[in-house]
């Protein structure tokens, strides 16, 4: 990649080498412009960290709904009308507690429960984040603002599988006794992540 | 393959860049990418596995310097070239320009026939196995022994999946490992839990 060359053209941009793809998907039929529009409807809509917080907020107001979710994360998320591609044959739902914080990472590529939690942020795709988040987890927490006291153990799950994880956080005290939809509202992506504590 | 993306535990990077409600796409053209890899998958023209290992395929100091959906669109351009829906040469006259591919791929592998079922709490260590091609191994936990926590479904197994190759679908294995022991005097301490395929492991008696 970095030797010149004086016969080979210059790289094309991105814009120009995915264009160049969508062409060619084109004239072969493929209808890559629908796909396009009805991708964005899912990865803006369906796949939203919304699903995922009725998930929290399920678990968090309904004892018997968490105990099925922690015994099997994917039959419980389809009983409440949520998707998973068939590939991600099963979601592991990993509880926090005061004493146990889990945090997810994929460090071989960007893999995670996106119809649950949605599309992975940049950040959980850098090589920044997938190199040091294993080895030096209480630190990277800290940096990213979530400092630990030191009793609390940490747990890392490296999805380098098909099988997906979600963090089910702690809820916050103040938040006890309020109804479902109200505690949606405070689920965010980076606490199913296991980046903050709510 | 020991390739550039197995990131875990390598050292030399700095913080994380990291935001609150950080974006997923930041222009337009990665949503293109990500939907246009999603329909190739859809249609059956190559499987995840496939994907997955012609970005690992890509040159190391190209994959070092492309952005997340950079090497997106690399492995999907690789592979439609690879399964012949379309030529380099199309590509890039169509591009204006060079459209750097990936590096063509070593063989793959089928099951290791000595495999074991595995229960909870069973000690395991992970075989020192050295691919050319495809694997889900982080090299982190190469020989490296921990406690089976749970079982997965079987799924396909990557390093056959990824280059049409026979094999058995295998469980996969939920492998805690002590951070301490992965990186002796050199680690937060903290368990690190491994997917593992059931061909990666073997009894650590």
């Amino acid at each position: 990649m970095a030797e010149t060359s004086h016969v080979r053209p210059s790289v094309a941009t991105v814009e120009q080498r995915t264009a160049a793809i969508e062409a060619a998907f084109d004239e072969r039929g493929m209808k890559p412009g629908e796909f396009i529009e009805q991708m964005a409807h899912l990865t803006d809509e369906q796949w939203a960290p919304r699903n995922g917080a009725r998930v929290v907020a399920k678990a968090w107001t309904d004892p018997d709904f968490k105990r099925r979710l922690l015994a099997n994360g994917r039959d419980a998320v389809m009983a409440l009308g949520l998707t998973m591609p068939a590939h991600h044959r099963h979601l592991v739902v990993l509880e926090n507690t005061p004493t146990l914080h889990n945090v997810i990472c994929c460090t071989l590529c960007s893999c995670t429960a996106f119809t649950i939690i949605g599309l992975p942020p940049d950040w959980y795709k850098d090589l920044e984040y997938r190199s040091r988040v294993v080895r030096q987890s209480r630190t990277v927490l800290k940096e990213m603002g979530l400092d630990l006291p030191p009793h609390i153990e940490i747990r890392v799950w490296d999805t380098t599988a098909d099988t997906r994880y979600m963090v089910l956080p702690v809820q916050p005290a103040h938040t006890i006794g309020w109804s479902e939809e109200q505690l949606v509202g405070i689920v965010t992506k980076e606490s199913m992540i296991g980046v903050a504590r709510l | 393959m020991d390739g550039m993306h197995d990131l875990g535990g390598k050292q030399g990077f700095g913080p994380v860049r990291y935001a609150l409600n950080a974006q997923v796409f930041h222009a337009p053209w990665e949503r293109r990418v990500n939907a246009l890899y999603s329909l190739a998958v859809k249609l059956g023209i190559f499987n995840m596995d496939e994907y997955r290992h012609a970005i690992e395929r890509m040159e190391p100091r190209h994959y070092l310097t492309a952005s997340y959906y950079e090497r997106s669109l690399t492995s999907l351009a690789t592979l439609c070239v690879e399964k012949g829906i379309v030529t380099a040469e199309e590509l890039e006259r169509r591009a204006n320009g060079a459209f750097p591919l990936a590096s063509p791929s070593a063989p793959g592998r089928s099951n290791v026939p000595e495999r074991e079922r595995f229960k909870p709490a069973d000690r395991v260590r992970v075989r020192t196995d050295h691919v050319p091609g495809h694997a889900r191994m982080p090299g982190y936990i190469r020989g490296k022994s921990g406690v089976v926590v749970s079982e997965s479904p079987a799924y396909p197994f990557p390093d056959a999946h990824a280059h049409g190759v026979n094999a058995q679908d295998e469980p996969t294995y939920d492998v805690r490992f002590k951070a301490e022991e992965l990186w002796p005097h050199d680690a937060d301490p903290a368990l690190v839990h491994v997917g593992v395929f059931q061909s990666y492991l073997e009894r650590d008696d």
